[in-house]
This record gives C-alpha cells, structure tokens and sequence, in this order.
C-alpha cells in the first residue's frame, strides 16, 4: 500500500534505529501529544527499542480523554431529551460520566449513532426530519474543519433539525500553559501529524523560542523513529528548531481554506480540560451567525460540576506527571472493558495504550 | 398487510405455517428426514464420539459481499463442529421471524441455506419457526445446531499446546469483520471487501487423514478475531505465543480499511478461517497439504507457542521491537481521527 508499506519496511527501519542509538549524545525527554503517535508507538514496540537516556511522556494528545466530566454528563443528558438523536465518533460511546455512558443510555432507549464523519450526522437529519440529530464534538484542529463544512452545510440547505455541541478545542495553546510546569522537564515535543496538517508546522515555533526541540511526524515506524533521531540530534547540538518530517501531509502554513472555514463558523471560547481545568480560549464555540446550529443554546445546556472519579489519575496522566501503571486503579478496578477514567476508553488513551500493548512486554 | 410479507399467522402452527413449511422451506431444503416433518429427526448410529454444538445468528445486514445470514448459520456450525475434528453429519435450523419480513428476503435466505448445506454435504433435518410481533425481534435471527461424529483416538483441545508447536492461520485476517463494519455503517470504500464465509470441515478432515497425531487443537476466530482466539489457546496451554507481525496474512483492501478506520484487523471477525496449533517438527509439511486446497490456499505459519508468561501474546514488530496482543475488550469503535 504506497505512502504505507514504504514507512514500515523494516529493512529501511532497522537501521534506523541503530542510527537513532547513535544519535543520542545528550538525555531526550520528549512529550508527544496525539493520540494516535501514542498508539503507534505502542503498537510499533518503540518503547521496547529506545535507547537509555530517551524518554517519551505522553501530553494530553486524545480528545475524548481531555473531554471533562461535566461535558460527558451534559452529553448523556443531551441524548436522554425525548426526539434527539445524538450522532458520535465511536470512541465516546463508552467514555463514562458521573452516572453511566452514552452506551448505558443507548440500552435506555436513548438514540445515540455513531457516525464516521459529521456529514453523515447531517444525513442523519434529512433522513429523520421528526428528530433533532445533534453531533457532539469533541475534537481538536483535525476534526474541527469536518464540523465547520457540516455547519455549513446545513447553513445552506437550510437543514432546521440539525445541530452541534461543541467542545472542540486547540492544541498550541494549552500545550504552552502545560508546559509552563517545570517539574515536567521536558526538552522536546513530537508534534501531533494531522492536527499540523491544518495549523501547520510554523505552529510549534514559539515553543522552539523557549527551547524546545519540535519536529513533526507522521505515524508510521520510519516516522516515528526518524522524527526521534532528528530530535536527538536537535538536543545534542543545542539547535532547537521545527522541522517537518511529514511534508507528505503537513505544510508550513497550515490549510487555509480549512482554517478560514474554521474561522468563519468558530469563536474562540474558554474551554474545561480534563485534568487541566478551564484553560482561556482553549476551545472553539459557534459564532452568533450560526446559533441555530448551536446545541448549547438551542438546548439551553448549563454544565454542572462533576467531581472526577475518586482515586483516578487520568487528570496527573494527561499533564503527563505520572504514568498509568502509577495508577491504583490501574488495570485492576479500571480496564477497557470497566472504564473509570477516560484515558482507559479511549483507544487513543494513554491508559488504553499501556493496559493493551504495554503491561509485561 | 400484503401477502408478500411475514405475519404472525406464519408462526401460529396452523395452515399459514404449513403453507410456509411445504411452500418455501421444503421448497428449498432438500433433505428426506426434513421432509418427514417429525417432531424430531432419527440419525442412524455413528461410530466414534458424538460432538454437539449450537450458535446463534443476528448479523445485521441480513445479505452482504460473499455472503449472507444463511450461509453464516450453515458454516458457522459446521465449523465448530470441524474446530473439535468433528465430521459434521447434520444440522438443525431454528428461525425467529419478525412480523413483516419481506417473504422474498426469506426465500433468498432459505435458498442460501439450502445452497451451503448442499455444498457442504451436510444436510438440515429439523427445524422450527417462530414469528414474533413487528418490533419485537429484527427481521430474522437463526439458531442452527450441529451434530458430528468425531474419532475415539482424538482429543483436540485449546490445553494441548507445547512449547515448539507452530500456528498455522488458514488465510487472510478481518476479512468477515470490516465487510459487516463498513457495510453496517453505510461506508462506500472501493474495493473488493468480501466476507469469507466458507466451510473448513473438508480442510479439518484432509489435515487429519494425513497428521493425525501432529494436530494439537483447531480454533475458528471469528468474534474477537485473531487475537482473542490466540489469548484463549495461550491460556488454556499455560503457554506464551509468538507472533511475526510481517507474517500476518492481511488482505490489501482490509488493511486499507483498516487503516481509514482504525480498527486492528487482529480483532476482526472471520467465518473461513482456522487457526491450527500443530507439532512445529511437522508445521513445514502441514502448511504445505493446507494450500493444495482451497480454504487454505493462503496459510501462512504466523507464531510459535513457546514457555514464558502464561496466557501471554507478543507479536514482534518489523523494526525488532515488540507489543503485547490483548484478548479484546468490547466491540471495536472507530477512532476519531
């Protein structure tokens, strides 16, 4: 398969990583913040090939982990309003609230779908006109444009029974705010490969003028490994500088016509992180324009304030202070199949990542 | 309510049930002890031990690429049966109707039964109907159970495993699970995604006949996929397994898929597929025989059982790293992004 087989051929990434044992003159400790770059390198034994002195903490790189409890339960409570039909991506059927998930409430009689993109919520709409289809978004810059073309979509269709929930949020800025933490230590960040594709690498240099080592990656073993090498070579030389790795998806600038559509539909608000808290302009609400569209008002949503799940530290985790197996709940109480904290639900989650190929390799 | 459609009347036992059993089923179904409409069907004594086996069929769609429900009902049996070395010698089949099916998806169906039982061999001999009122069921569920008869000198079993022995998957992964995934979603991918539905009886008995005494156990991984089946036959040995991640047999297009969803193909469903744990001296020589037919055309030894951490599976990746393959946990959810 082009773009794929190229990047996993191991005859070309063997000796890469020999390369990367030798490029490591100084400590790296890197954060990475997507969580599909956890899951990759997860799946692809990166951790059991790096070289001492090389370290990988994970950020607050999964959507539907950062998604705050109150959210989840406005979410359920959403789907549970007699003629909505809730329209999802699959990770957050079972992300649980402070009283069940979104897949307790299907088995209620709630109508929750889970969809594959947000157009297929608006065909949701036209196919139900007796209901009101609303997609929950949760999401950072790469799924956010998706939204931004359905809103607009339905905007010109004049499609009345359709509407969003945002929780959308962006990256670059709350990264800064957890960075700021100087107990992380951290001297390096593996840039998130689809969330640059729409922002674009230029993104990531304000974090070069504080320091830090940037270098964009895709997803695949030649990426990733090559993206640590040039990591440890920036460390090493005392070069810090964002540099592109994935020029087959990701630019300097970013998508613009993504980011105007974005713009055009998108404000940006304060927004509740899990594990963060309320982060200034972390999130991105409708614009007025579009109210109709707007889940919140159209629902008249308040969020209520929900404690986290006691003795979950998914909140330590996704600031990347701590690390799963840290966690007492950890694969005893809180495992795939019984989720306490959302970093277990998520198939990008960092807990999901260490309970399914990291326990005892 | 048209005649074209499924009434309650259908299941009351009386003349519309007749009707239905004489005009469509037998119609179809060509077996004499099924024509013989007893309550119960009389199998001539078998030499051997008896196996048994029963499985309940709910796919929704009903018809998709390689196949449909009454196929999977058919194979799905006959397999289990196969699993344990059993020569399958007949089937039941039990439907549950909604009220309101479409008679004319019935007949496929029927048809499609009748068309997998003949080409397997393996013929119905009892069954039953029932319909329940519009709402209450989905248009149809079907119970098949299965009888074979199976030699007194094997045991097959998930506990047999030793370190050494190899596993033999019969082809390719996922195939079954992402056609049913991309279709039940409404996901137009190009491409040739087919189910593999398929009967692995005549694969089981041709391994048999020739390494009677090399086969440690046979597995169907359909729900929960490769992985699952493997952390089940792990467990049961008390073993660790194995595995070369670039061994795995993966078609092209299920990759693809795969890859646009992101779902593991290791955790699909497959109905054509076996994995056969087998003496590793002999797996050379047993590979070999499996591609001289067609449902393993495409074998590949994908692992070895070996000592280590009990219930343990580690494939090890192309660039020399490794990963732990957990059984899973939960329908597979697309991601996000």
């Amino acid at each position: 398969m082009k773009y794929i087989d190229e990047y996993r051929d191991s005859s070309l990434v063997k000796p890469l990583v020999e390369e990367l044992k030798k490029s490591l003159t100084r400590p790296v400790r890197l954060m990475e913040v997507c969580g599909t770059h956890t899951m990759a390198i997860f799946r692809n034994g990166i951790r059991t090939i790096l070289p001492e002195n090389m370290e990988i903490v994970s950020g607050p790189g999964c959507p539907v982990c950062v998604t705050s409890a109150s959210h989840m339960d406005a979410f359920i409570a959403m789907a549970e309003i007699p003629g909505v039909r809730v329209a999802i991506f699959g990770d957050l059927f079972r992300v649980p609230g402070s009283n069940g998930s979104l897949a307790n409430a299907a088995a209620r009689g709630a109508l929750v779908d889970v969809v594959y993109s947000p157009m297929d919520a608006l065909e949701l709409a036209r196919n139900n006109p007796d209901t009101t289809v609303v997609f929950l978004g949760v999401g950072f810059e790469t799924t956010t444009p998706g939204i931004a073309a359905t809103i607009l979509a339905a905007h010109h269709e004049n499609i009345d029974n359709f509407c969003v929930f945002s929780t959308q949020k962006v990256i670059p800025g709350p990264l800064e705010a957890l960075l700021q933490d100087p107990e992380l230590n951290i001297n390096a960040l593996l840039c998130p490969g689809h969330v640059s594709a729409i922002i674009g690498a230029g993104a990531y240099q304000p974090f070069v003028d504080q320091g830090l080592a940037c270098v964009v990656a895709g997803f695949e073993p030649a990426d990733l490994v090559n993206g640590l090498i040039l990591l440890a070579k920036q460390i090493g030389s005392s070069t810090p500088k964002v540099e592109n790795l994935y020029p087959r998806v990701v630019s300097w600038e970013g998508n613009k016509r993504a980011l105007a559509m974005v713009d055009e539909i998108f404000e940006p608000a304060d927004m509740e992180w899990r594990g963060l808290g309320v982060i200034e302009k972390s999130g991105l609400a409708i614009r007025e324009k579009y109210r109709k569209f707007d889940a919140e008002k159209r629902f008249d949503i308040t969020l209520v304030p929900t404690e986290e799940p006691k003795g979950c530290l998914c909140g330590a985790i996704l600031k990347g202070q701590t690390v799963p197996p840290q966690c007492p709940l950890f694969g005893t109480r809180c495992t795939p199949s019984t989720p306490i904290g959302p970093c277990m639900v998520s198939s990008e989650g960092t807990c999901a990542a260490y309970y399914k190929y990291g326990r005892d390799s | 309510m048209s005649d074209d459609t499924i009434l309650l009347d259908h299941g009351s036992g009386g003349l519309a049930s007749q009707e239905l059993i004489s005009g469509l089923f037998l119609k179809h179904l060509d077996s004499p002890i099924l024509k013989g409409l007893e309550d119960s069907a009389v199998i001539d004594n078998q030499a051997g031990k008896l196996v048994f086996t029963t499985d309940s069929y709910v796919v929704d769609p009903l018809f998709f690429p390689g196949g449909d429900i009454g196929k999977l009902a058919v194979h799905g049996t006959i397999n289990d049966l196969a699993m344990r070395g059993g020569r399958p010698l007949c089937l039941s089949l039990a439907l549950i109707l909604e009220e309101g099916m479409d008679l004319a998806d019935l007949e496929k169906i029927i048809v499609s039964v009748a068309e997998a039982a003949e080409e397997s061999g393996i013929p119905i001999v009892t069954g039953d109907t029932k319909v329940v009122p519009r709402g209450k069921g989905d248009k149809v569920f079907i119970n098949t159970s299965g009888i074979g008869v199976v030699d007194d000198s094997l045991s097959l079993s998930s506990r047999n495993g030793t370190p050494g022995d190899a596993v033999i998957l019969s082809g390719t992964m996922g195939d079954h699970g992402i056609t049913i995934m991309t279709r039940r979603a409404g996901i137009a991918l190009e491409g040739n995604l087919r189910s593999d539905t398929m009967p692995l009886h005549r694969l089981v008995d041709t391994i048999l006949d020739h390494f009677p005494d090399s086969v440690r156990t046979f597995r169907d991984p359909t729900r929960g996929g490769v992985a699952t089946t493997l952390n089940e036959i792990a467990a049961a040995s008390s073993l660790s397994i194995v595995l070369q991640e670039e061994a795995l047999p993966i078609r092209a297009e299920v990759r693809a898929a795969c890859e646009i969803l992101g779902l593991e193909p290791l955790y699909l469903a497959n109905e054509g597929k076996c994995l056969a744990v087998v003496d590793g001296s002999k797996a050379e020589e047993i590979l070999a025989l499996m591609k001289q037919r067609d449902e393993g055309r495409e074998a590949v030894i994908i692992g070895r059982l070996e000592e280590g951490k009990a219930g343990r599976v580690l494939i090890n990746t192309p660039i020399g790293g490794s990963r732990v393959i957990t059984p899973l946990h939960g329908e597979p959810l697309p991601r996000i992004c």
